[in-house]
């Protein structure tokens, strides 16, 4: 098990590990996302309130999981490479960042285009609302902050201390419908007794959140690479990628 | 099928969203291909000019 | 240097003007029960949460403005409001109406949203359990879920 642990950790072990990896994550990801949609918009029935509108839970609820979810592997990645000095930790958390805020994005805007037709408006200044816009400006706090070093050392170690500060938001986040009275209703699949959404309607969201979940490690791998392989270039490895002469690049 | 892009009314809520999100998951598909190509380019290129200057001296 | 102080600067303050925003959204949320107490400021404009009780929704006829009772389990405020309801707003549904406390304790609303519950299910379904008298759309909904 640690063997496999640190040799995964070896960049170039990571950096050919991960090509071959990325098309057993993107395949699949299309397939769930594709037979997720067709799931939400044609066979699950309209809703007893929401009608047909609620169909934008199928994009939104995987959106803001994945927020939250790349916000998380993002800093416990920060958190390893600051204490165990891993560059791959620091390679993985950079690589996170943009993702989580397109995401992030995603699930404010089709959050808000759901509030419109049902609460009557875009926008409120509500709990779980303004927790989210925050998520956002962290993602983008993380990212100036990593460009305004030109040192890539200081510059993983100040973005990792942001990003673990950070953290705390998240379960803000999903508390803030418990905690506060505001607009966004409570949890409806991640409680400890049964889900408050019906079964028909329930696994094409499932469905969804597999296919985003392996969407983002996909797209995470291929970032990595791209992340080891500038980590990397005054080494050996790195330099024979480079030229095409090394066995350890494949696709 | 018209009935079913009509979304009973909330077609341009439901339409739009769906929309934006897949513009998310293609444009993080199309950065990430970028990002890696981009920097493979750089580095092939700053490793051509270093092994230049070496042949030089 | 320079830089990275000003891009932590630029966040923090993106990240403080949106939780001063919140926290004036929050100040401002009163329950039927804590408006009536006079708790909410004069003249000031308020949120006023809350369940429409069933039967209440009333028009004067010839009349755009709409009447309608706004509760928290205990006491009841009316709130007069003319202009769009959104789509979720229905006797027995938790509502957020923002304006001010007229003299004549009636709720002058210049803005109505609604509140829905987590729960998502066919009409057949949210009818049988109606039918059933142990499912969650027709009972009685919590008094918290309008709250939080």
């Amino acid at each position: 098990m640690w063997t496999w642990f640190f040799q995964l950790a070896s960049p170039p072990h990571f950096y050919r590990m991960a090509a071959s990896l990325v098309p057993w994550l993107l395949w699949p990801a299309l397939l769930l996302i594709l037979v997720g949609a067709w799931g939400g918009l044609v066979l699950a029935p309209a809703d007893y309130q929401q009608g047909e509108g609620y169909r934008i839970i199928y994009v939104h609820v995987p959106s803001s999981y994945l927020s939250m979810m790349v916000y998380v592997t993002m800093a416990v990645a920060a958190g390893i490479g600051l204490i165990w000095r891993i560059k791959l930790a620091h390679a993985v958390a950079a690589s996170c960042a943009p993702v989580g805020a397109t995401f992030t994005a995603a699930a404010l805007i089709t959050g808000m285009l759901w509030g419109k037709p049902m609460w009557g408006t875009y926008w409120q200044w509500e709990p779980r609302l303004t927790s989210e816009l925050i998520l956002l400006f962290l993602y983008f706090g993380y990212m100036s902050l990593r460009s305004a070093f030109n040192d890539l050392n200081q510059s993983d170690r100040a973005s990792a201390v942001l990003a673990l500060a950070g953290v705390v938001n998240v379960p803000i986040i999903h508390f803030s419908v418990l905690w506060w009275a505001g607009l966004h209703q409570g949890p409806s699949i991640s409680k400890i007794d049964a889900p408050s959404i019906a079964f028909a309607m329930l696994w094409p969201l499932l469905v969804m959140i597999l296919g985003f979940t392996l969407f983002f490690l996909g797209i995470l791998a291929m970032r990595v690479r791209g992340e080891v392989l500038e980590r990397e270039f005054h080494s050996r490895w790195a330099q024979d990628v480079l030229r095409g002469v090394s066995r350890v690049e494949a696709a | 099928m018209s009935e079913f892009f009509a979304m009973g009314g909330y077609a341009k809520y439901v339409w739009s969203s769906f929309g934006v999100t897949a513009i998310v998951l293609i444009l993080n598909l199309l950065a990430a291909r970028r990002q890696l190509r981009q920097t493979r380019e750089r580095l092939q290129l700053r490793l051509v000019r270093q092994s230049g200057r070496k042949v030089n001296t | 240097m320079v830089l990275v102080g000003l891009f932590v600067a630029g966040v923090a303050a993106a990240v403080g003007l949106a939780l001063r925003a919140f926290q004036e959204n929050l100040l401002y949320f009163y329950t039927p029960t804590q408006a009536i107490a006079g708790e909410a400021p004069d003249g000031k404009k308020i949120r006023l949460g809350g369940m429409v009780q069933e039967g209440s929704v009333r028009r004067e006829p010839g009349d755009l403005e709409l009447r309608f009772d706004v509760s928290d389990n205990e006491k009841t405020m009316t709130v007069a409001y003319s202009g769009v309801l959104p789509d979720l707003f229905k006797e027995g549904q938790g509502v957020i109406a923002m304006g001010h406390l007229g003299a004549d304790g009636v709720f002058q609303a210049e803005e109505v949203l609604a509140k829905h519950d987590e729960n998502y299910m066919p009409p057949e379904v949210a009818a049988t359990m109606a039918t059933d008298g142990q499912g969650t759309p027709a009972a009685p909904p919590r008094s918290d879920a309008a709250l939080n």
